[in-house]
């Protein structure tokens, strides 16, 4: 373009019009020299607008506009080789089919609803979720991880084979999560205490994560089918949805209670009267034992009974502050808790009078947990106070089997001493030697527990959820147990609904798929 | 005048020589026919793992047509600007290429059709260098070429519409759009009107408030044959074309008579114009509503439209593009070829390959300019530039269309698009600014004064 636009110079103007040759203008008026070069400026311009637009879309729009919904290219690129798997131990639980449509490869999964929990659905219609979701970049080779060339893979965009995920769970331990619930609806969380990692994730009804991952009809119509059950199969209850822990959550307050110095003796009388006024108010709390209104009960029969006076009064005793301390130490109120997967926020009030304090304390009023941090409080126990953050994935290799990352156990929080942990231990083996939670002994093994029987619903009129969290050690180990679990059954068929009789024989069944390993 | 006297030029001193360029001329349209043959390598590369088959067989065409598009240079234009030829024959290719590229991933095989228009295309380029020894014998022709150009325009409004607008013609499986040859037609016409009355348009007339209104005799057959054209081009709802029409109305007026004022009219009507269609014309309304929200149709759940479509390829691409053969244009559907070719250059070119293919079109479009100011006759000189702004005005509203800078009109991009009518009279507009270049830079009889 050199040369145009300097038509507006004076000098060239005298130049190419002095004279009156042919091309020069009318009576002083600037010639077709003058007006062709702000002409051919004016299309200068125009070529100047389309490269700004042209930068525009294609640089700084460029993300926008690659992550529109209506945009196929993530998807064709995803699925335009097989993608990588994720692995149960030695096994891989998913495939890739060809399917010679536009979308080159279909994600399969060999046993889809046994593990629907633990690998989410990779969808070519209805997108990604839960682990396909989280390790998505790796599963479709696009991790900038898996290039052996960063920068020049970038340039060439040349795809890398996809990458596997290895996952900590346990084929035997997630199997004896799902046989035990059956086709009650529920959830269970298994994790080892020590190091954080997560053996077993079921959620029932559960659904088969292939029936939709293509994009015919048949896909489409499964979707529809699985997203108005009303049962919910796609909902992930171990780790997406809360429900009020009910007495489960004495396991907290009572570590609270120890921890703070409020009870600095299990066995002591505690100064509690029958009944317990919740304060400022003259309702009673009451026990759903009738040796729980025998006054000033011990912690340790309280806990072996599930008393709610002597708890409930213990945690207004402990206070809020640190009430809530003592919660949010095994996991409660953390809005991010990813396993990469993230856990739904389990929630304990910050704000509340006393009498919602005493309600909450033991798992009533607002409190709601997820079965995994419900597994977090029984693994911190288990594992002296000091709770490991859970961890859904051992390690991510390439194609050809490199490990290119590792995940490594870490600390999430120390939530209470090892002295308070091994005293609550002792609450909970009596619990289950004893008490409400005699469903889950295993012979040749130290099991302790904790029961649940929440309310909920409107004036309590739904049916209660059954809790059970517990961990177990072979008997005669000093080790930390190797495994802690939570179960919720919040729907089934029995017509008496306690934790002790529902939940526990699931957690029994999990944990001795563990012992027996 | 201050120069040396013949005496001197017959002592046998060396006359000053005008260099011919030929040699630059033949290099680079080499380089543009390797740049297409590495490009149809490329394709294969990247589509199949392996250079096609055919390579060859399309370099080697793509070569000869270049030659011989050379060759008639060097034998009857050896003075021409060396660069407008080797522009088009790498635009040309490139189009070539892409098409080609497209041919693998959607039905249909346009791209032996598109080298035989191409053929076709240089054929033209050729006789015309060699029938048109001078320029200005086609301004006898103007008022016959204006009356030929109105004919073609109203021709496709007797055969059935496609995609909406009435702009084709169909014979068998042949069909062309009269529109593209009815352009060049149309410049000629108006550069050799405005170079018989240039003085009285920029003189005469009333003056309104800071601008002078030329009078009614001589404006009122230049303003027939234009409301001619543009009412035709309504008719056949194709708005691209008028655009482009107004465009060089407004562009050569201005160049020949340096009013201002023109320019005012001008934008003024476009302005009437642009608002009365997109009220009477659904189809016009729509474009305009694409173009104001591209992804408005995602959030209303329709699915994307063409224009978002075409900024989704434009954004895969980023700076460098995915590589020939490894974007996804296809999804852009109907048209991916044609009207949304450069889609697929942003895509897999990126912006980097892009911006290059607008600097090819503003060089030849600037080369037209200077040919158009170095000439002295005012009809080549309004001739040249009014081909040049042509060319300009086309690629503007084509990219910006499917850039969404401007409302799309459904326009080829000159060479690159597939359409066989486009590809030809490009190649007579490079033709008529080869032969004009030529003349312009010729050293004649007064050379050297």
């Amino acid at each position: 373009m050199k040369g145009l636009g300097r038509g507006r110079g004076s000098g060239r103007r005298g130049a190419a019009d002095g004279g009156g040759p042919p091309g020069g203008g009318p009576q002083g008026l600037p010639g077709i020299s003058v007006t062709g070069r702000r002409a051919g400026t004016f299309c200068l311009l125009l070529t100047v607008a389309l490269c700004v637009q042209a930068t525009r879309v294609q640089v700084f729009r460029a993300d926008e506009l690659n992550h529109n919904s209506a945009n196929q290219r993530l998807v064709v690129e995803r699925y335009s080789q097989p993608r990588g798997s994720i692995r149960v131990g030695a096994d891989s639980v998913t495939g890739s089919e060809p399917t010679g449509g536009r979308y080159d490869y279909k994600r399969t999964y060999t046993d889809g609803p046994l593990y629907a929990a633990v690998t989410g659905y990779s969808s070519q219609t209805y997108g990604n979720s839960q682990l396909e979701g989280t390790e998505d970049a790796l599963l479709s080779g696009t991790d900038s991880r898996l290039a052996s060339w960063a920068v020049w893979d970038a340039v060439a965009r040349r795809q890398n084979p996809g990458g596997d995920v290895r996952t900590t769970v346990d084929r035997a331990v997630q199997e004896a999560a799902v046989r035990g619930l059956g086709r009650q609806k529920g959830a269970v969380a298994a994790v080892e205490p020590a190091t954080g990692r997560i053996l077993a994730l079921a959620s029932t009804p559960s659904y088969d994560p292939g029936s939709f991952a293509g994009t015919s009809a048949d896909d489409r119509e499964a979707w529809s089918r699985l997203q108005s059950d009303p049962d919910r199969p796609m909902l992930n209850r171990a780790l997406r949805q809360t429900y009020p822990p009910g007495s489960t959550f004495k396991v907290v307050t009572a570590a609270a209670a120890l921890e703070s110095g409020v009870v600095t003796d299990v066995d002591a009388p505690t100064d509690t009267p029958n009944p317990y006024l919740l304060p400022g108010t003259s309702v009673p709390l009451v026990n759903d034992s009738a040796a729980c209104d025998e006054p000033n009960q011990s912690l340790a029969t309280a806990m072996a009974l599930s008393c709610n006076s002597v708890l409930g009064r213990l945690g207004v005793e402990v206070g809020l502050r640190r009430m809530a301390a003592t919660a949010e130490g095994f996991g409660f109120n953390e809005a991010r808790l990813d396993t990469p997967v993230r856990a739904a926020r389990s929630n304990f009030d910050t704000r509340m009078d006393e009498a919602q304090l005493a309600l909450s304390s033991i798992g009533q009023f607002d409190t709601a947990a997820t079965p995994l941090v419900m597994a977090m409080v029984a693994a911190g126990i288990a594992n002296n106070g000091t709770v490991m953050r859970p961890q859904l994935v051992d390690s991510l290799t390439a194609a050809d089997g490199t490990v290119v990352h590792s995940v490594r156990p870490s600390v999430y929080r120390q939530a209470v001493g090892p002295g308070t942990a091994g005293q609550v231990r002792r609450l909970m083996v009596d619990a289950v030697e004893n008490g409400t939670g005699r469903a889950a002994r295993i012979d040749g093994a130290v099991v302790g527990g904790k029961t649940g029987t929440a309310q909920h619903g409107v004036d309590n009129t739904g049916t209660p959820y059954a809790w059970f969290i517990a961990w177990a050690a072979p008997a005669g180990s000093a080790a930390v147990p190797p495994v802690a679990v939570a179960v919720v059954v919040a729907d089934s068929d029995a017509t008496e609904v306690t934790g002790g009789g529902l939940a526990a024989p699931v957690a029994r069944a999990v944990m001795q798929a563990v012992l027996s390993r | 005048m201050a120069t040396p006297s013949a005496v001197t030029r017959t002592a046998g001193r060396p006359r000053r020589t005008v260099p011919t360029r030929r040699n630059t001329e033949l290099a680079l349209v080499l380089a543009a026919v390797l740049t297409a043959v590495l490009g149809y390598a490329e394709v294969g590369l990247n589509v199949d793992g392996a250079v096609p088959a055919d390579a060859g067989e399309y370099g080697g065409a793509l070569g000869v047509l270049a030659l011989l598009a050379h060759g008639a240079v060097r034998w009857r234009a050896p003075y021409a600007d060396p660069l407008p030829l080797p522009i088009a024959v790498l635009l040309n290719g490139v189009g070539l290429v892409v098409i080609y590229r497209l041919d693998r991933a959607t039905p249909g095989n346009a791209a032996p059709t598109q080298l035989l228009w191409s053929s076709l295309g240089v054929g033209l380029f050729v006789l015309v260098l060699l029938l048109l020894r001078d320029h200005k014998r086609l301004q006898r022709y103007a008022y016959i070429g204006a009356l030929v150009a109105l004919v073609l325009l109203v021709l496709p409004i007797f055969f059935p519409p496609v995609y909406g607008s009435r702009i084709w013609i169909t014979f068998g499986p042949f069909s062309f759009q009269p529109g593209e040859f009815a352009k060049v037609l149309l410049a000629v016409f108006f550069a050799a009107y405005l170079a018989v009355h240039r003085d009285a348009l920029a003189l005469t007339g009333r003056r309104v408030w800071r601008l002078r209104l030329p009078p009614g005799r001589v404006l009122a057959p230049v303003l027939a044959i234009w409301a001619a054209f543009v009412g035709v081009l309504v008719l056949e709802t194709d708005l691209g074309t008028s655009l482009l029409f107004f465009g060089l109305f407004v562009v050569m007026l201005y160049v020949a008579t340096a009013r201002t004022g023109w320019i005012a009219i001008g934008l003024f009507l476009a302005a009437v114009a642009a608002v009365g269609v997109g009220r009477l014309s659904p189809h016009v309304h729509s474009r305009v509503a694409d173009w104001l929200d591209p992804l408005g149709s995602i959030a209303a759940g329709h699915g994307a439209n063409q224009i978002a479509q075409s900024l989704f390829a434009f954004a895969w691409g980023g700076e460098l593009g995915a590589g020939l053969g490894s974007g996804h244009s296809a999804l852009i559907g109907f048209a991916a070829k044609s009207d949304f070719i450069l889609a697929t250059i942003g895509e897999e070119l990126g912006l980097t390959g892009l911006v290059a293919v607008f600097l090819l079109y503003a060089l030849l479009v600037s080369r037209g300019f200077r040919t158009g100011i170095a000439l002295r006759d005012p009809f080549g000189r309004l001739l040249a530039i009014g081909l040049a702004a042509l060319v300009g005005l086309q690629v503007f509203v084509v990219a910006g269309g499917v850039l969404a800078l401007i409302p799309l009109t459904g326009m080829t991009l000159p060479f690159v698009a597939q359409g066989g009518s486009s590809v030809v009279t490009n190649w007579v507009i490079v033709a008529l600014l080869v032969r004009m270049s030529d003349i312009a830079r010729r050293p004649g009889p007064g050379e050297g004064r």
